[in-house]
């Protein structure tokens, strides 16, 4: 047995170094982005269907959604 | 195979980068070429958690040289006859085809993986917000249709949710467009930090807000960037919020003096 630990049981705490407000007439909280920008700046957590390559799949999504661009993480071909 | 594949979608690519190399977890049915007492899988399964030594499948997209690859856990679910359910977190690039050959070998068996579905890829899980094919496409025309963006919400997430296994360092307003510039982050421009950072680590750079500015390479451990008051702290590696978001508020060219 080994203690190595998952990185996502990695637990960590903020520290703050400096204190300053933020101006709210730049930027979003990214919940709150446009749908434009909301659908530019977001990923989909796809339940890939068997057969097809993540390739494929990663094809049809990018039509679906009529889109430039899309990319997946991490092939599922084992 | 199936399971957990996210999608980054046109802007949000960028972010791949940062999903390609965080752990994943499986669910695997392997099979077995003789019977094996439970006894000794569970021995062999826990003598493969740590750090393994692995030679990629001949059908790979990497080169075949023995690397190692951490497991993290690997817990035994269910047995029947040469069928063996279990699950496995691991390392990223880790091929799970290829444990299933190397625990038939040491159990001196043999055996091959069966089945295959991917629970967890990094911050992404499988019961939480896993939507299928034709999910997207129905919520997609939904929202054309009824301009209901909580249709959109409902199935994208934003891109920093790809980010969450990493540390975040927390900056300035009047620091964020200099990285977007492609600037690395100097030591003023740190409000807070996540602990644990150690110098090479990834990082990932973030604005008040809560938008992600930029994945980053640590110079420095949280403890030293605490105390420092000037010199670089980490080192931009992919930009990810396009210029002009923030205001400039850094001087370029020529000084021109106080």
């Amino acid at each position: 047995m080994s203690t190595t630990k998952a990185p996502w049981e990695e637990e960590r705490k903020l520290i703050v170094k400096a204190e300053e407000e933020t101006d709210p007439h730049f930027g979003q909280n990214p919940d709150k982005r446009p749908p434009q920008d909301y659908i530019r700046f977001g990923v989909i957590n796809l339940d890939k269907p068997a057969g097809p390559s993540s390739h494929e799949v990663t094809a049809w999504v990018k039509r679906i959604l009529s889109l430039e661009r899309a990319g997946h993480g991490g092939t599922l071909e084992a | 195979m199936t399971g957990i594949l996210p999608i980054a979608l046109e802007e949000a690519t960028k972010v791949v980068q940062a999903l390609l190399l965080s752990g994943k977890e499986y669910v695997c049915v392997m099979r077995l070429h003789s019977q094996v007492s439970e006894d000794r899988i569970k021995a062999v399964l826990d003598e493969f958690c740590g750090t393994i030594y692995q030679r990629p499948p001949v059908r790979a997209s990497v080169k075949r040289r023995l690397r190692t690859r951490k497991i993290y856990y690997l817990n035994l679910l269910e047995m029947d006859g040469k069928n063996v359910l279990f699950r496995v977190g691991c390392e990223a690039g880790t091929y799970i085809r290829k444990l299933c050959h190397d625990l038939g070998e040491v159990l001196g068996c043999g055996s091959h993986m069966r089945e295959l579905r991917r629970t967890k890829a990094g911050p992404f899980l499988e019961d939480e917000g896993l939507v299928t094919l034709h999910d997207i496409s129905f919520m997609f025309t939904l929202w054309q249709e009824t301009n209901d963006e909580g249709m959109l919400r409902k199935f994208i997430y934003p891109m920093e949710k790809a980010l969450k296994a990493l540390p975040k360092i927390y900056i300035r307003d009047s620091t964020v467009d200099a990285l977007c510039h492609g600037a690395h982050l100097a030591a003023p421009g740190v409000l807070s930090l996540e602990t644990g950072i150690k110098p090479k680590d990834a990082v990932s750079i973030f604005t008040q807000k809560g938008e992600a500015v930029s994945l980053a390479r640590a110079l420095a451990s949280t403890e030293e960037i605490l105390k420092m008051d000037h010199g670089l702290v980490a080192k931009t590696q992919r930009v990810l919020m396009p210029r002009g978001s923030y205001p400039k508020m850094w001087r370029s060219g020529t000084r021109l003096g106080k």
